[in-house]
């Protein structure tokens, strides 16, 4: 008793949080080592992958003279700042592991934090011996072992081609993780949905991948000054998280006070956070629910799914339009490729096209978005499982609502948005690039029977096997990482066949080939149609 | 007299659990049904089944003369349900979710809805996640109130309401009853079954243990008796019907299945008696009876 008088808010604020912890990984023992996984396989592939591709110092040097010279590829991939392997490995997935992890603890933050309070377990929990600030503590400590774990990871698979340059890869990859858990933990203050604080997270994450971009493609950057001796990332990149990484230059002179940056960011941002938490009541948020009008216009299960996905569709809508509107701006500088090497230009050419290189670009940041595309549909198709397993379905479903009827209306914003966004793509690409906009709306409309037939596993998982829904999202994530990272893996074409986008027909500059897209499409209409039998079938989850 | 449910031999597993064992029930259209039963016992099951969102694995069942499963939209028409448990949409206010099931029904009545918001004081205006459960409780009981259906099936409807709300809710099943609509409640607020129900159907383990008005199972249960005799009671113990005998000198404590009573005040009279209290079974008492498992009856059994 004394403990609480003599030190009225003190330490007890922390009260818990080794238990909290400790729980918030074991809820994650599965989550979080897959993202682990996945991303330090992806960082220690590749070694391997760029010998085989670029074996001599002429290739190599060839590489980075296309890299300087040609600003698409710089957009895609960043400036190169060595010709060591580990160098090119940095280079090449450094941005994209950096990404990964901040995807990672963006989700595991808010998992622990608005989450719980959304859903209102947190009321019970911090009814116990728990401090106020044990939640949130927690929450990022959990990020905090998963982002170690994989900075690990990537020092000690890396560390054969040079231990300094994979420790700074490891921490950089770590630091931005930590920098976007930061982040969720003050957006989890900010909005009272979880939803929403994950997709704010997340649209702040393609913003910084978008800035890097811009920015890289905008300046010749360090590369062409003899590997990191001079140059300088332009302003867009430096205001990214991600172009910060990129500047940590790991294997290539590594500039060890970025990294200070970023833990000072980390600092900053977790003061927020703690600042913002205090100030405020469990279960509120800063940007309170304003009340809603007193009766309702909505009278059938469609409208009803329209309204609650249509905030979700505005906000896929608008960056569809704007990656369009940035990639399209981009294209005009693709023309300068220069395709010396043979491997590179192999690259380029199974991500997207056969001839001319505009194309090529074109058609592969098209593929990159119906990729992403696919990511949509999964979590459109699975409001369903959320709607049902919440227990929102249930009283729908005991109005004179059949199910299919109930599955149609989202089924349609599933679907219908995803060939919306495609289209809201393509015309991003006419404003940005402004050429070629019949043929560019094209390709961005091929790419759905691949993205429907993503869709149609997610209805059939939902409706067959209803325990399994969420492995559609698994689905996704080997769909994206075949279609991303496959080409440069040089993995055989088998595993490239297994996704949908591999049988596209390479668009612009390809010939256009209706056999695939009508198989892809009857199947996309075979998978929807055995889900819906499926969930006829079987009882409702509860 | 038409059935507005009828069930039998109902059975529903969920892997290796057995939800339902050969469950029966009827509900007389028009009457109000207390549907009872301690926690697990497959209540929650059986409205589920009643409303199609699972199917039987066996068993008939036949709601307002139609199958659940096959014609469920069809059903759902004429049926409004009230969960235990209500979750509504946090960006959607309760007058929004009201009107939405009102329409999903094929239109509600605005007099009736204005009234019923008006006497459950509920603020239409707030949304989803900021209402308290008793709140968001009379979202789903304005919009089953307020719809004009055949049939409601409520399924613990008043957890979370305050005892004023609570009669406010006992009103409206009466006018409910009144405009000759049929009720099933699950319930486990004694008090509310007693004031409410015509007639009750306690289930354990998936299987109904017992049916009928309440009069009815009072028959079936215990009276209690004290009593002070003129001299040493004789034979009480070898009377069929006797429980819990308790003889203390000249005073005799004692619980009778009610149909036995007869025998047991002859007993007593026989030994004179100076006075005499007799308790009627309690409505708990009664419940918890057919509550308690099997195990607990055995054990009773042993110690006797």
């Amino acid at each position: 008793m004394t403990m609480f008088a003599v030190r009225p808010g003190g330490s007890r604020h922390l009260a818990g949080t080794g238990t909290l912890l400790r729980f918030a990984l074991r809820r994650d023992r599965l989550m979080i080592p897959v993202w682990i996984a996945v991303n330090a396989l992806m960082v220690l592939s590749m070694p391997g992958t760029l010998e085989g591709l670029y074996g001599t110092p002429a290739e190599r040097a060839d590489l980075i003279r296309q890299v300087e010279t040609n600003s698409s590829l710089r957009a895609m991939v960043g400036p190169v700042f060595g010709d060591s392997l580990g160098a090119l490995t940095a280079w090449r997935v450094g941005v994209y592991a950096g990404a990964l992890a901040a995807v990672m603890s963006l989700l595991v933050v808010v998992r622990h934090t608005r989450d719980e309070e959304e859903s209102g377990r947190q009321e019970l929990v911090a009814s116990g011996m728990v401090g106020r600030r044990a939640s949130l503590t927690a929450a990022l400590l959990a990020a905090a072992v998963a982002n170690g774990v994989l900075a690990l990871l990537v020092t000690a698979g890396l560390a054969g081609q040079g231990t300094t340059g994979a420790l700074a890869l490891g921490l950089g990859i770590a630091a931005v993780g930590m920098v976007f858990a930061t982040m969720a933990a003050i957006v989890a203050q900010l909005t009272e949905s979880a939803r929403l604080a994950r997709g704010l997270t997340a649209a702040v994450l393609a913003a910084a991948f978008v800035l890097r971009a811009a920015g890289d493609s905008g300046t010749d950057g360090g590369t062409s000054q003899a590997f990191g001796t001079g140059g300088g990332s332009s302003v867009p990149t430096w205001l990214s998280p991600l172009g910060w990484l990129e500047n940590l230059r790991p294997y290539a002179h590594e500039r060890w006070w970025v990294l200070a940056l970023l833990a000072g960011a980390v600092a900053l941002q977790g003061g927020a956070a703690y600042a913002l938490a205090s100030r405020r009541d469990l279960g509120m948020s800063f940007l309170p629910t304003r009340p809603g009008p007193a009766s309702g216009r909505l009278g059938s299960a469609g409208a009803l799914a329209w309204r609650l996905q249509r905030g979700a569709m505005l906000g896929w809508s608008i960056g569809f339009f704007l990656a369009g509107v940035v990639y399209g701006g981009m294209t005009e500088g693709a023309a300068d490729l220069v395709g010396d090497n043979e491997g590179a230009r192999r690259i380029i050419e199974r991500m997207g096209g056969q001839s001319g290189l505009t194309d090529a670009f074109l058609a592969s940041m098209i593929g990159m978005l119906g990729l992403v595309a696919a990511l949509y549909i999964v979590s459109s198709v699975l409001r369903l499982h959320g709607e049902e397993t919440s227990g929102r379905a249930e009283p729908v479903l005991g109005h004179a609502v059949g199910r299919l009827r109930w599955a149609t209306g989202h089924l349609v914003i599933a679907f219908g948005g995803a060939a919306l966004i495609m289209l809201l793509a393509g015309l991003g690409f006419a404003v940005g690039y402004g050429r070629e906009t019949g043929p560019i709306l094209g390709a961005c409309l091929v790419q759905l029977p691949a993205v429907w037939v993503v869709g149609g596993v997610a209805v059939l998982l939902h409706g067959a096997l209803p325990r399994a829904a969420m492995a559609a999202w698994g689905v996704a994530g080997a769909v994206l990482l075949i279609g991303w990272v496959g080409p440069a893996l040089d993995v055989p074409q088998v595993v490239l066949d297994v996704s949908p986008f591999g049988h596209l027909p390479k668009l612009p500059g390809g010939s256009m080939e209706w056999g695939p897209v009508s198989v892809l499409t009857g199947a996309a209409v075979v998978l929807v149609a055995a889900g819906l039998a499926g969930l006829r079938r079987r009882d409702m989850s509860t | 007299m038409t059935k507005a449910i009828t069930v039998s031999g109902l059975h529903k597993s969920f892997g290796r659990t057995h939800a339902l064992d050969g469950l029966d029930l009827e509900v007389a259209a028009g009457e109000v049904h207390g549907f009872l039963g301690p926690n697990g016992a497959g209540k929650s099951t059986t409205i589920r089944v009643l409303l199609g969102l699972l199917r039987a694995d066996s068993g008939a069942v036949q709601v307002l003369g139609r199958d659940p499963w096959t014609d469920a939209v069809e059903v759902h028409r004429r049926i409004a349900y009230v969960p235990g448990d209500v979750t509504l949409w946090r960006n959607l206010s309760g007058g929004e979710v009201i009107d939405l099931y009102g329409r999903l029904r094929g239109g509600l009545d605005t007099r009736r809805r204005a009234e019923l918001v008006e006497r459950f004081e509920l603020d239409p205006t707030k949304k989803g996640r900021t209402y308290s459960k008793g709140n968001r409780q009379k979202v789903a009981l304005v919009a089953a109130f307020a719809s004009d259906v055949d049939l409601l099936i409520l399924d613990e409807p008043t957890s979370g309401l305050d005892p004023l709300m609570e009669e406010v809710f006992q009103a409206c099943v009466e006018e409910e009853r009144d405009r000759g609509r049929t009720v099933l409640l699950s319930s486990h607020i004694l008090s509310e079954v007693e004031e409410l129900c015509d007639r009750v159907s306690i289930i354990r383990s998936g299987r109904t243990v017992e049916s009928g008005s309440l009069a009815d199972l009072r028959h079936l249960t215990r009276t209690s008796l004290v009593a002070e005799l003129a001299g040493p009671p004789d034979g009480l113990s070898a009377l069929p019907g006797v429980h819990d005998l308790d003889v203390r000198g000249h005073r005799v404590r004692l619980q009778v299945d009610t149909d036995r009573l007869d025998a047991v005040l002859r007993s007593l009279t026989e030994s004179g008696v100076r006075s005499l209290t007799s308790t009627p079974p309690t409505l708990e008492e009664l419940f918890l009876r057919h509550y308690q498992g099997e195990a607990a009856e055995s054990d009773r059994a042993v110690a006797r």
